[in-house]
This record gives structure tokens, C-alpha cells and sequence, in this order.
């Protein structure tokens, strides 16, 4: 099996100036979408429960790096990330989470179900492994039309779906198919307190993907060097008609499993100090300064813009109308002839 | 044909029309194939529903042409793409046959055997019938799922079910019921065709029936019922098979002097609450029968719409006839015992009739 041990050092210095700032400001709002978001959950805003995905962000980001608005990805109830990185508006987003008629679901999905067809965002799916087929579905698709625009589709997943029946019935039809599907498997080590060397029969979890036939690689997922260089491999497979990879993305997640979990409760505090240090975005600003790729004006200005981004996305969903109660019954179906009303 | 006069027509009537009596399975079949010739985006997934490749050439043999031979003949003129063969990884290509509606095609899929379709019962709720909802109207799901359902044939306790009350439960999911040839033509067409994700369930007991069938193309609208023969004295209402059990008894009744309308659903989810509601204020009288199991059934919700809606025209409890609250059992005597007949419908019927 082929590992990806970082030779990415010189790799990296090709990405064009635009993508690596696309790159940075992509990991950085998601990680100021993230603690904005749990702080709005705290004050009580968001109306449920809410996975924040900060510490995970080279993943999505260093894989959406090589995707358009024609590719498609499947997510999770972990998904902010995967929303951000595929193009999706902050302000839509957060006011999909605080339950708001301008929210990207109408305030009818939630921090767990956020969708934009427009982006190629099929939803974040909150149980879990359930998104993988839809991918799978997806990919057919763009081969069953001939793959005209040459779409290709990620499956997003957590090393807790890599214990469920439908990956692996995904892996092999996707494998036996051919089709252009992208297997990204977010190892964070957790699957909601369960660790993975208690519930994953393997450490190399990417090697599972060689018994159907897949290439599988792992790859460091607190370095979105590592990912992108990874991804544009398996893109460009995918886009040419070779067919799937499985990525295992190792990464961490620095909060508990939702919004109210504490992790100190099962993980050590060296275990989460050694994760910090190699955060993504340190690392990240680190690499692109000392070879001179981007000052550290650049990346300054980049996280203002943020801020003042994800500010403006926090006083709009604040500020937005709660949905109408006609909300409830729209869109069940496309036509229905029977009442959707509740007896009372 | 006769429809509630509070209906639209259900589409061509069987007078002055050209057809021919054929086969349900054949009837099915040549939909299929009128549906893929009429839109590209329809395809068939499940599995062998064209069954074996030579190994050589890597062509495949069309050897089972499907469960029932349903789909038959198709992957010569359609091809492997459009007849596309999976594993038995119900989850995995229902999931994927979800995610191919939600990103333009529109997928019909075999699921074999009716009780098949709990194994991928997480992509069904959670994926086909949510997405639109969650997602605000952003995607629709043009699904169409088909299955064989049915005790009577000796297929047991697993291959057997007709639990059809475990779909219609669903919001977001529609539920349709064909009885005879006629029907599978015309609510197949309409499945196929529809905007939202649609079960069509085949009894298994209709398969080699009979009947009359216009070569015209048409469609029944999904959620209509139709009268299969009016009466006065008492309501008999059927879904699937038990529609043809209704008939059968509403015959032996008549012999008797009464004369029983019969009711057949065609669709469970929407289903036509007027047709019953109508039949009933006229009749006074109404028997459901139904082979799935008695609990949080189909009849169980009709009965409870007539209570609730027509209560004060009630003359005599409303009955169900139904299957007993046990898996269906192999044994043939076992078997007959379990599925509902007409004999025990005449007999529910004689105890409500004065």
C-alpha cells in the first residue's frame, strides 16, 4: 500500500498565490465559524444540539481545493467544515443553525442537515455513514451522462462510519462500478467517546480499502499540504475514469463530540496538546512565511476579513425572522392529495 | 370503468378502447420499457434483474431477466447502464440509487422480495423521504422502488411480508397498490413519472393474473381508489390481492341477495378518503380487508377515518378482516389460514348485515 509520508515540502510551492490564500481563509473560517457557533449555542441561540469541527479543517479544505461547483460531496453531522470548504454562505449557514426562515434549509435542517444543491452540497447527514451512497449515487450519475462535465463525488465520513455495513457495501460498488467517487475518511480518533483503538479492528484503517480493491493512503490531516496533495491525486483519478480512493484523513477534533460534551472526560490532555501543536492553521502560517509564499500581513488581512465575516453572518441570523408556521407542512412532498395536518 | 363521482376519471375506461388481455408481469414489463423509451434519465437498478455474464466476453445473459421475469428482454435494447446489475447490498445501491434521483436521474428499483426492503430501511426514511423536507424544497427525490409482497406461494415467514402500513407511515414516501393488469400499467407509469419517491408493491398472487389492458399509454393519478362494483348493502374495500378476495366474496354474496360495493384502493399513501367516506354514507356498512397484520395496519387507519367521518351513518361496527398478528408460516394449511379469503369475508360481512 501506498503512504503518503509528507514529501508535500516542495509539493506545496506550486499551489498558485490565490489558492493558497483560498486555502487559509477557507481554514479559518471555518475554525471562527466554529467557536462563534458554540458561543451563539451557549447563549442559547442555535435551537439544538450542535458538532463543531474545529481542528479537522485541513480535511475539507485540502480535498475542496480541487472540486467546482459540478462536484459533489456528502457530508455528516459533523459538516460545518465540509459546508464551508465546498463554497456555502457563513450567513446562511448560521442562520440554518439558529433555526432562521433565511437559514439555507429554511430553519427546517439544522446545524445536522444543511444542504446547497446550487454548490454540489448534498447534506449533512446525521446518521451516520448514511451520506456514503449518496456520493456513491452520485458519481453514478455523472458516469450514467456519460461523466459529460467529468463530476466526481466525496464521500465524508468519520472513522465511527467505518464500522457501519453501508461504506463498505459503498466501497464495493463503487470499486466494481468504477465510478468517480472520492472516500474521505476524517479518523479524529472518536467516534463520539468511543475511541477508534477500542472500536476499529485496524490502526490503518485506509488499508480496509485494499479488499475491495481501492487505493488507500493515509495522510496527515492537521496539514492541508498533505491533504491537497493527496486529493489532487485522487481527483484526478477519479475525473479520468480510474475510479475511487479511499483517503484516511488523520485529524483531530478540539472539542467534544457535540456542543455540551466534555472530552476531558476520555481523553488525555498530552493526547490534545500534541494535536494543537500541529494545528493546521499554525502550521499553515508557519510553512507560508518562512519560504516567503505570503507575509504575515497577508495572512493578518485575511483573518480580518474573516472576523468581520463571520461577525456580519452571526448579526444576520440574529437579526432574521423565525420561519412561518406554513413552513411546517411545505415541501413533504412535491404533490400530495392527501392532508398533512395532525389530528387535534 | 366506474369512479367515485366525486373523482376525476382515472384514465381510459375498458369501452371503445384498443388492448388486449395480457399478463400483470407482462403488463409491468412493457411499462417499464414504454417509460425508458420515453425519458433517458430512467434506469433500472437491482438485483439480477438481467442475472449473469459470460465470462468471456463480460456481456451479460439477461439468464433471470429479473425476480418474475419483470424485467426481461430490457438490457438488450437498454444496455448494462440503464439495466444496471448490483450486489445483494440492498443499503448500499438503494443509497445510491437515492443519490443518483437527488442529482438528476430517475432510478427504479427492483427490491426483489418486499421484506428486502427493511435492510435498506435507513436510506428509504431517512434519505428518500427526508431530503426534500429537510433541505427545504432545494431537491426532489423522482424514485421509484418495486417489490413483491404476498403470502400464498410458500415463500415463509421472510420473503412474504405485506407490510404496507411500515411505508405509508412515512411522510415523504408514497405507497401504491396495483390490483390487476389495468392498474399496474397505470400506476406504474404514474410512479415512474413522479416527482417523489413511490413504492409500487406486487403481490405475488397477481403476477400471472389477467387482463384487459389499453395499448395506449396512461396514467392513474397516484391517491385515487376506484369502484370495482357498486351495491347498496355494504362496502367491501380491498388493496392489492385483497381486491381481488372483495370481488370473489361480493359474487358469493350476491347469491345470497346482498349486494356489496367493492372498493379498491390503488393507492395507500395518499390514498382517496372520499371514495370511502361517499361509499360508506351510502351503504352504512364497510368490511377492510387486508393481508398485512392487524396492528397499526392500513385498515386500522381506514377505520379510523370512517368513525371519524362518518359515524352518524354507521349502521353495524366497522370490520377488518385481516391477517392474524403472526409472521406468515410455511406450512401450505398454515399459510391458506393466514391470508384473509373470501369466505371469511362473507362470513364478517353476514354478522354486520341484517
Amino acid at each position: 500500500m501506498k503512504k503518503n509520508k509528507s514529501e508535500n515540502e516542495k509539493k506545496s510551492v506550486s499551489i498558485s498565490p490565490k489558492k493558497l490564500r483560498w486555502l487559509y481563509s477557507s481554514m479559518y473560517r471555518i475554525r471562527r465559524f466554529e467557536e462563534t457557533m458554540l458561543e451563539q449555542t451557549f447563549k442559547g441561540n442555535a435551537m439544538g444540539v450542535t458538532h463543531p469541527s474545529d481542528g479537522q479543517e485541513a480535511g475539507p479544505v485540502g480535498i475542496c481545493a480541487h472540486l467546482t461547483d459540478k462536484d459533489w460531496i456528502g457530508s455528516t453531522h459533523r459538516g460545518h467544515g465540509h459546508c464551508i470548504a465546498k463554497g456555502l454562505e457563513t450567513n446562511r449557514m448560521m442562520a440554518e443553525i439558529m433555526g432562521r426562515s433565511t437559514g439555507q434549509c429554511h430553519g427546517k435542517g439544522g446545524s445536522m442537515h444543511i444542504a446547497d444543491f446550487s454548490k454540489g452540497m448534498l447534506g449533512a447527514n446525521a446518521i451516520v455513514g448514511a451520506s456514503i451512497p449518496l456520493a456513491v449515487g452520485a458519481a453514478l450519475t455523472s458516469k450514467y451522462k456519460n461523466n459529460e462535465k467529468k463530476s466526481v463525488a466525496v464521500a465524508f465520513f468519520g472513522d465511527g462510519a467505518t464500522s457501519q455495513g453501508v461504506l463498505h457495501e459503498s466501497m464495493n460498488l463503487s470499486s466494481i462500478w468504477k465510478l468517480p467517487v472520492i472516500f474521505a475518511c476524517e479518523n479524529n480518533g472518536y467516534a463520539e467517546a468511543t475511541p477508534s483503538w477500542y472500536a476499529v479492528s485496524t490502526d490503518d484503517i485506509a488499508s480496509r480499502a485494499e479488499g475491495y480493491g481501492i487505493p488507500g493512503l493515509q495522510v496527515d490531516g492537521m496539514d492541508v499540504f498533505s491533504v491537497y496533495d493527496a486529493a489532487e491525486q485522487a481527483v484526478k483519478r477519479a475525473r479520468s475514469g480510474e475510479g475511487p480512493t479511499f483517503l484516511e484523513i488523520k485529524t483531530y477534533r478540539y472539542h467534544g463530540h457535540f456542543h455540551a460534551d466534555d472530552p476531558k472526560k476520555y481523553r488525555k490532555q498530552e493526547e490534545e496538546d500534541y494535536f494543537k501543536s500541529k494545528d493546521c492553521l499554525i502550521s499553515f502560517e508557519e510553512r507560508v512565511t518562512e519560504s516567503g509564499l505570503m507575509t504575515s500581513e497577508d495572512l493578518n488581512e485575511i483573518r480580518n476579513e474573516i472576523e468581520e465575516e463571520i461577525k456580519k453572518a452571526t448579526d444576520f441570523a440574529l437579526t432574521s425572522p423565525m420561519p412561518d408556521h406554513d413552513e411546517l407542512y411545505k415541501d413533504v412532498y412535491v404533490e400530495y392529495s392527501n392532508s398533512l395536518l395532525g389530528l387535534r | 370503468m366506474i369512479t367515485s363521482t366525486k373523482s376525476l376519471p382515472l384514465g381510459p375506461g375498458y369501452e371503445g378502447v384498443r388492448g388486449k388481455k395480457i399478463r400483470y408481469r407482462d403488463a409491468f414489463n412493457s411499462t417499464l420499457r414504454a417509460e425508458m423509451e420515453l425519458d433517458p434519465d430512467v434506469f433500472l437498478i437491482g438485483e439480477d434483474i438481467s442475472g449473469g455474464f459470460d465470462k468471456d466476453t463480460l456481456e451479460p445473459l439477461d439468464a433471470w431477466g429479473g425476480p418474475f421475469a419483470a424485467t426481461k428482454g430490457l438490457i438488450q435494447d437498454f444496455g448494462p447502464e440503464r439495466v444496471r446489475d448490483a450486489p445483494i447490498s440492498e443499503a448500499g445501491f438503494i443509497g445510491a440509487a437515492i443519490g443518483a434521483a437527488l442529482t438528476g436521474l430517475r432510478p427504479v428499483v427492483d427490491v426483489m422480495y418486499f421484506d428486502f426492503i427493511t435492510v435498506a430501511y435507513d436510506q428509504l426514511l431517512s434519505n428518500a423521504a427526508k431530503s426534500r423536507y429537510m433541505f427545504a424544497g432545494q431537491t426532489k427525490v423522482p424514485l421509484t422502488l418495486f417489490a413483491r409482497s404476498g403470502a400464498g406461494t410458500g415463500h415463509a415467514a421472510q420473503h412474504s411480508e405485506s407490510f404496507y402500513s411500515m411505508l405509508a407511515h412515512i411522510p415523504g414516501l408514497k405507497v401504491v397498490v396495483p390490483s390487476d393488469p389495468y392498474s399496474c400499467k397505470g400506476l406504474l407509469a404514474a410512479s415512474i413519472r413522479d416527482d417523489d419517491p413511490v413504492f409500487v408493491v406486487n403481490d405475488k398472487k397477481l403476477i400471472n393474473l389477467e387482463g384487459f389492458v389499453p395499448d395506449q399509454s396512461y396514467t392513474i393519478q397516484l391517491g385515487k381508489g376506484r369502484y370495482l362494483s357498486r351495491g347498496d348493502d355494504v362496502t367491501l374495500i380491498g388493496m392489492s390481492y385483497t381486491s381481488v378476495v372483495c370481488q370473489e366474496a361480493s359474487k358469493i354474496l350476491l347469491e345470497d341477495g346482498i349486494n356489496a360495493e367493492v372498493i379498491d384502493m390503488l393507492s395507500l399513501s395518499p390514498f382517496d378518503e372520499e371514495i370511502i367516506i361517499e361509499s360508506v354514507k351510502k351503504t352504512n356498512r364497510v368490511v377492510i380487508v387486508d393481508e398485512d397484520t392487524p396492528r397499526a395496519s392500513m385498515a386500522s387507519e381506514f377505520a379510523a377515518i370512517i368513525s371519524d367521518k362518518a359515524f352518524d351513518y354507521l349502521d353495524a361496527p366497522v370490520k377488518r378482516v385481516t391477517a392474524p398478528h403472526t409472521p406468515v408460516p410455511y406450512n401450505k394449511n398454515l399459510e391458506e389460514a393466514f391470508m384473509p379469503d373470501a369466505n371469511d369475508v362473507v362470513a364478517t360481512v353476514k354478522s354486520i348485515v341484517d
